[in-house]
């Protein structure tokens, strides 16, 4: 049963429309394009494990793209592992570490990891693995003197993302840091950086982070291509068995295309980083505070100011249920996502509005907003101007019902 | 992020969420009840104005704070009542709700369940409140549709304590 198209045409396409869902799906930029092509027609479309003139080229190409790649995490680029998505460098990291580091049994994360992490880290129950999660403020800040406390001569890992990607919360993660590697510096600490890369500064070489995870597809990148940070001595196995090429611990011959686009997109963005930081901020604190003082009963989630995310707004409209209010927000061509139960495969509102305090009812009627640098201080007064009508009608539809 | 799941809505849904009928409070409604909770991001009132001896409903109406498919579900229940007695009404089951909605999406059948819940519902209260003798016809057992509204309200209990509310 599938009315895609019918429900396409009834929906029609909107005279005006404005994109804010980046954390869910992107374009690339149009020179990442343009960068890709040549790889799939002529360029370096070899194994770069065979041993002729194709093979080596693509060698040459593939260990030219990962120093590219690097740069922005100032590491050796023989510390980078190419990973097919962020949800894999995740899941690489923390099971690929279990398969290495026999003995310790314990692993530590917060309760506002992307299901990736907490996930990962609960399916190695049944070899043993205990897994301590730790709680939040309610701005989702991570809760570092229960780390202190929960930290043992057990704990073989601790997990901590660098940014909430729900709620923007930027992680104490230097003080993490310091906390988990003072106690014992054996203990292997990983960071989900997904939503940090290109946000906020991430030079590992300064720093005694181990493991850390971000994607391509956050700065405009092609999806299908991740990467996982991994510290000299550190050692992992990989996680699926059958046929590797030069990288090790992700299967399939290397992907050009893709490798060519997630370097041109590094290359875009951090040449850009102040510039693209400014712009973000500036339209993020007009949309988040906008909607904040212009619609009653609006709530935001996550930190204000410096603490938060450049490109992050996300606000609870009380008396909204957050699936009715992203398609009427379709239907006036703004496009954005919800923690409502209902968008969700478990018909369960999101842990993060949870795990910060927020009633259901309040997270039902949330609201993330991506910005992103294509998006123009036009398109978010369209947004300021369209959404007290947005939220006018889903309210009306409540009417008298008592929450 | 969770786990999202796709949701392939008929152009009837996305029809009635653009343009509910029927939607909104009745002030002089002869019998009103609710189903679902806010806790599950799920809840309808519903509003019946029913005749006196035909028991005919004359006018109904709704209310929901719910996503695009339990507001299209209750709007389609209150049209496919209209004019209909008590009797009638009662034998809507959820699955006649999705078959004139389109199809609904299986993980939001329950939204077709809680708007005959809500009817049912109502059509309790009025024989229990109004006329206060129960018709021959109207099972003395909660129906399925009826055990999913409460099903539904249990959770958010449940919700509620997991959550120390």
């Amino acid at each position: 049963m599938s009315h895609i198209q019918d429900l396409l045409k009834q929906h029609g396409v909107p005279e005006r429309e404005v994109y804010l869902d980046w954390i869910n799906g992107s374009v690339v930029d149009k020179e990442v394009f343009d960068a890709m092509i040549p790889y799939y027609l002529e360029k370096d479309y070899g194994n770069p494990a065979i041993t002729h003139r194709i093979g080596w080229s693509t060698l040459d190409f593939y260990e030219r793209t990962k120093r590219q790649i690097s740069q922005p995490l100032n590491v050796d680029p023989q510390s980078i592992a190419i990973t097919h998505s962020f949800t894999e460098s995740n899941n690489l990291a923390i099971k690929g570490l279990t398969k290495m580091y026999k003995g310790r049994k314990k692993i530590i994360v917060s309760e506002v990891e992307h299901l990736s992490v907490i996930h990962a880290a609960k399916s190695l129950f049944d070899q043993g693995y205990k897994v301590d999660i730790l709680p939040v403020s309610n701005d989702g800040t991570i809760n570092l003197d229960i780390l202190q406390e929960k930290i043992d001569d057990d704990t073989l890992l601790v997990s901590l993302q660098s940014i909430n990607h729900e709620i923007g919360t930027i992680q104490p993660m230097k003080e993490a840091l310091e906390i988990v590697k003072d106690k014992d510096e054996k203990i292997i600490f990983h960071t989900d950086a997904t939503s940090a890369f290109g946000r906020i500064d991430l030079d590992f070489s300064k720093t005694e982070v181990d493991l850390a995870t971000f994607s391509s597809n956050r700065i405009l990148g092609p999806k299908g291509i991740a990467g996982l940070y991994i510290k000299d001595g550190i050692k992992l196995k990989s996680i699926y068995e059958g046929q590797l090429s030069v990288e090790i611990l992700a299967p399939d011959v290397e992907n050009s295309p893709l490798l060519a686009g997630f370097a041109k997109a590094v290359e875009l963005h951090f040449k850009n980083f102040d510039e693209i930081k400014n712009h973000t901020t500036k339209l993020r604190d007009k949309l988040l505070y906008g909607l904040h003082t212009s619609i009653e009963r609006t709530e935001i989630n996550g930190p204000a100011g410096e603490r938060r995310a450049p490109d992050n707004v996300n606000v609870s409209f009380l008396g909204c249920e957050g699936e009715a209010l992203t398609v009427e927000s379709s239907m006036n061509g703004i496009y954005a996502s919800s923690g409502s139960a209902c968008t969700s495969r478990v018909l369960m509102p999101s842990h993060i509005l949870t795990a910060i305090g927020r009633k259901p009812e309040e997270a039902h009627g949330s609201m993330l907003m991506t910005i992103n640098r294509l998006n123009t201080e036009e398109q978010i007064n369209y947004v300021l101007e369209t959404m007290p009508k947005v939220i006018e009608r889903i309210r009306s539809i409540t009417g008298g019902i008592e929450l | 992020m969770s786990s999202r799941i796709p949701l392939p809505y008929a152009p009837r849904v996305l029809e009635l969420f653009q343009n509910p009928q029927n939607l909104g409070r009745m002030e002089d409604a002869t019998v009103i009840a609710s189903a679902g909770s806010p806790a599950c991001g799920d809840m309808i009132a519903f509003y019946l104005k029913v005749e006196d001896k035909s028991e005919i409903i004359t006018k109904s109406s709704f209310e929901s704070y719910g996503c695009a498919s339990n507001i299209a579900a209750a709007s389609q229940l209150t049209i496919m009542i209209e004019k209909k007695t008590l009797e009638e009404a009662w034998n809507f089951t959820w699955a006649d709700v999705s078959e004139a909605l389109g199809g609904l999406p299986s993980v939001k059948t329950h939204c077709g369940s809680l708007a005959v819940g809500a009817l049912r519902r109502a059509i309790r209260t009025y024989y229990e409140e109004i006329t206060k003798a129960t018709p021959a016809w109207l099972p003395e057992e909660l129906t399925k549709d009826e055990k999913h509204a409460l099903e539904e309200e249990a959770l958010a209990e449940k919700l509620k304590k997991k959550y120390k509310l």
